[in-house]
């Protein structure tokens, strides 16, 4: 039974400030006396620094200290997610373009960036920067990495920061009929949330309060609680919603260091970066992917053979969990008796990559997608018919010791295939192409909720959760709604600063419908029994003759609201209820990755395209998304997101590439140069269906949706393309260029 | 420094510096943050505002230029009430994290205001300069459709 909030698409919580300006993002927040920050960087990928010359900066008009390593605790304390390797300023060498190595803090922004511009860094620039997957792997390139930093480690004086090995069957006493070899190209790209990152900082009575629009506001917590020595107690982070994350804004990137600035000025500290800078702090990992793929004369597949190349950027940031947790999925949904994946996680002169929305897998998806439509041509079979063939069926462990199949993806598949018209006749210069994308989601997870019911039945929820467009705040009112009876405009969602709210792992791998999701859920069921205990007790009945369910209390005196019993459950002294959840998943240590998936994202593209042979220009002309989503909570919001996913995708399908002149600086940073797709670029038609089996772990069968909706788009506008004009292309972006290169080459 | 007369959703400001640009007026001396700063270059939209019937980037115009000028920002779309167009974004769920909205919703009213019942075609060309990473274009143009109907 349901109250008509689960499939319910209220209207986003949090909507009304967006659509008046009210929403106030880290940029629209001042602090009396806040100082502003600008960052001193070299424009060049790679230089050794002799010294720092800030005496005629500190001279110039507002400027109110200039920080460089000297001035920070020694040895310069460094941090990340995965490993402590980035430092609060570049140590002795800058090692990508854009490396912060000094800072200068003034009165305003203008005399800041004045200030920052005649601080005299004098360094030599260092030639042979690693900038590409080839460089990584010369023995003869410079170390990006100090040794030290991970002495003992076999690898320490490579370039590679880890290898990971996948595998299960026999590869190499397999044979096949067909031996697909082929190398794909997936470029460097960048998050580009519309809202560049900003960070402020501010003494506060020997502790600190820090405002991020960070995605992980107690991962940043613990990191500046441990660069300060601090006690986590003395670290108050608030995270206003961010505008747009993907992923770029989970990690601590420059809070230490403006929090630095605070304490060593005794004043609030703000540093809002360009969209410019942005290009320069964060991006997607790059991949080179040789992958070999086996397959019988009927289409089944044999055996996957991955050799997974990813160049990850001068620090780690979370990027080696990346290679290694995509690289574990990137035989894809599919029953495969054979799989050896060797995955490489590369350090280079470059920006450190971060998460991105899908986490490694769009990368592995173009590859092995690909393949299987190579095979699909070679073979004569059907590109949605091999698929399905291979596909698991729900309930089937297709990775061993991995969550089995958690949906019927088939019906997925051929849902996305109807809505597409697949088989359809097609016009000249039209084709149609199919691509299943998986990613897993968390493998481990912990999260904490507290509502209160207050006396007038009204609710609060708190909740370490960041919502980033995502519509976590619409989700948690409408469980709350559905679990407590509660209009969802008569409850208050408080997130995004960690004095207010309990603790939360992080927001990422779109966990938090199902994880936090849960954690509310427990909370609104701990207030029922709290209600059922009160109501028995003053009824003088035991409470097994008292249920409270879905907004309702029945008891010997018949049945009411929960709104209409809390005067009489509270009692004289009025008061409230508050209810504790808690969601916890444990790992596994044993486990690869650490932990088996919560659930799997399972997404199905399809498109139809119109192909130039002339200029190379593609038209999107339908393009189809269909995700395994178990339900679909707020219909609204998932069509949002898998929409939205598919077009970003689209941007890395069709446009976008952050382009390194020869010496390894960036060229394109910002929206002139870097094109990412507008009102006008979208294409013509949209569909997007949820399949809807309430198989999940999450409230009501949800599972996590925000990511899959582009783990499969390139292959499949890849796949429509070959079938309007015959060409093949294995390098991302696909620009006009290459295809009317291929096309010229064909003939 | 000379002085610049600005009136900004109707309230008319005769103090306001020269020398900035129009962005920096409205957020920074106005206090008025809903017009967003994000490439600073004209390229993103995110600092639109309508300027005498017209959408302009915020971030490119000098206030100098903008001297004796009407400014409308997305603060002054509405009064108590939201705007029927702010009513269509909330419904087609228009607004994700909603940090492109301020300038989605002033370029999509200086449209209507010059075109009140524009062709899909036409929106999407009117908001082909307001760029939107969760990419909720198909959201916005209809919500901007919806608006143009008017009250169903």
């Amino acid at each position: 039974m349901t109250s008509g909030m689960v499939g319910a698409s209220p209207r986003r919580v949090g909507g009304h400030e967006r659509v008046t300006g009210t929403q106030h993002y880290v940029a629209d927040i001042h602090l009396p006396g806040e100082l502003h920050v600008k960052l001193v960087t070299l424009d060049a990928p790679r230089a050794r620094i002799h010294s720092i010359d800030t005496s005629t900066a500190e001279q110039m008009p507002g400027v109110v200290t200039v920080l460089t390593p000297d001035d920070l605790p020694q040895p310069i304390p460094r941090f990340g997610p995965q490993f402590q390797d980035r430092p609060v300023l570049a140590v002795e060498e800058a090692k990508y373009h854009g490396e912060p190595v000094a800072a200068v803090a003034a009165e305003t922004s203008e005399q800041a960036a004045r200030a920052a511009a005649a601080v005299r860094v004098d360094h030599e620039v260092l030639e042979g920067g690693v900038f590409s997957v080839a460089a990584a792997l010369d023995p003869h390139s410079p170390l990006v990495q100090d040794p030290s930093i991970r002495t003992g480690n076999p690898l320490s004086h490579t370039n590679v920061l880890a290898e990971h090995r996948y595998e299960w069957g026999e590869i190499d006493d397999s044979t096949a009929d067909l031996v697909i070899d082929e190398k794909y190209d997936f470029p460097m790209v960048t998050q580009f949330a519309i809202e560049p990152h900003a960070f402020m900082a501010a003494p506060d009575d020997g502790g600190i309060e820090v405002w991020s629009s960070v995605q992980h506001p107690f991962l940043l917590q613990k990191t500046m609680a441990s660069i300060l020595g601090m006690p986590l107690s003395r670290v108050r982070i608030h995270a206003p919603d961010p505008g747009g994350g993907f992923g770029g804004k989970q990690n601590p990137k420059y809070e230490p260091l403006v929090a630095f600035i605070a304490l060593r000025t005794g004043r609030p500290a703000r540093l809002i970066l360009s969209l410019a800078e942005t290009f320069q702090a964060v991006r997607r990992s790059s991949a080179e992917i040789r992958l070999r793929t086996g397959f019988t004369s009927d289409g089944t597949i044999v055996f996957q053979d991955f050799q997974s190349n990813f160049l990850i950027g001068a620090y780690v940031d979370i990027a080696d969990r990346v290679v290694g947790k995509s690289n574990y999925l990137a035989a894809g949904p599919y029953r495969v008796p054979n799989v050896r994946i060797v995955a490489r996680a590369l350090l280079s002169h470059t920006t450190p990559s971060t998460a991105m929305r899908g986490f490694g897998a769009p990368q592995l998806g173009w590859a092995r997608e690909s393949n299987i439509d190579r095979a699909a041509r070679q073979l004569e079979v059907d590109r949605l018919q091999i698929r399905l063939k291979n596909l698991a069926r729900a309930g089937e462990e297709f990775i061993p010791n991995e969550t089995p199949a958690d949906g019927d993806w088939a019906q997925t598949v051929e849902r996305a295939a109807k809505l597409i018209d697949w088989g359809a006749p097609l016009a000249d210069g039209a084709g149609r192409g199919l691509a299943i994308g998986l990613k897993s989601g968390p493998t481990s997870g912990l999260s904490y909720s507290t509502v209160r019911l207050l006396a007038d039945g009204s609710t609060v929820v708190y909740a370490g959760t960041s919502d980033m467009g995502q519509g976590a705040r619409t989700i948690f009112a409408q469980i709350i709604s559905e679990e407590l009876g509660v209009e969802i405009d008569r409850i208050t969602v408080i997130m995004g600063d960690t004095a207010r709210v309990p603790y939360d792992q992080q927001t990422s791998a779109s966990r938090s419908s199902v994880l936090m999701g849960n954690a509310i859920a427990r909370a609104c069921a701990d207030i029922r029994r709290q209600i059922q205990a009160k109501v028995a007790a003053r009824l003088g009945v035991d409470a097994s003759e008292v249920l409270v369910e879905l907004g309702k209390v029945q008891s010997p005196e018949g049945e009411s609201t929960i709104r209409d019993s809390l005067a009489m459950a509270l009692g004289p002294l009025g008061g409230e209820f508050t209810g504790l959840g808690e969601m916890r998943v444990e790992g596994d240590p044993d486990h690869p990755l650490g932990g088996r998936a919560v659930f799997f994202e399972l997404h199905c593209a399809a498109c139809e395209v119109n192909v130039d042979r002339e200029t190379g220009e593609i038209e999107v002309a339908k393009y189809v998304t269909v995700g395994d989503v178990g339900r679909a909570l707020n219909p609204r919001q998932v069509a949002g997101q898998d929409e939205g996913a598919a077009i970003m995708g689209l941007g890395h399908t069709l446009m976008e590439r952050v382009i390194l002149d020869e010496t390894g600086r960036i060229i394109n940073m910002g929206a002139v140069d870097y094109r990412i797709l507008t009102a006008m670029d979208v294409p013509m038609e949209m569909v997007s269906e949820s399949i809807e089996n309430a198989d999940g772990p999450g409230p009501f069968g949800i599972k996590g949706v925000s990511e899959g909706g582009l783990l499969a788009t390139a292959p499949a506008v890849s796949s429509a393309v070959t079938e309007a004009v015959g060409v093949v292309i294995n390098d991302l972006p696909i620009t006009p260029e290459r295809i009317w290169i291929a096309i010229r080459e064909q003939r | 420094m000379k002085h610049i007369v600005l009136t900004v959703n109707g309230r008319k400001h005769s103090d306001i510096p020269g020398g900035s640009f129009l962005l920096e007026v409205l957020r920074d001396h106005l206090e008025l943050t809903g017009s967003k700063m994000c490439c600073v270059e004209g390229e993103c939209g995110a600092c639109t505002v309508i300027m005498d019937g017209k959408s302009v980037n915020s971030c490119l115009i000098l206030a100098d230029e903008a001297d004796g000028a009407e400014i409308i920002t997305v603060e002054g779309l509405s009064d108590e009430d939201l705007s029927p167009l702010q009513g269509a974004f909330l419904d087609n769920a228009a607004a994700q994290c909603g940090f492109c909205i301020p300038g989605q919703l002033t370029a999509a009213r200086a449209l209507l205001d010059r075109n009140p019942s524009p062709s899909r075609a036409e929106v999407r060309e009117a908001l082909a300069g307001n760029l939107c990473r969760c990419a909720g274009y198909e959201q916005i143009t209809d919500a901007v459709l919806d608006a143009a109907r008017g009250p169903t």
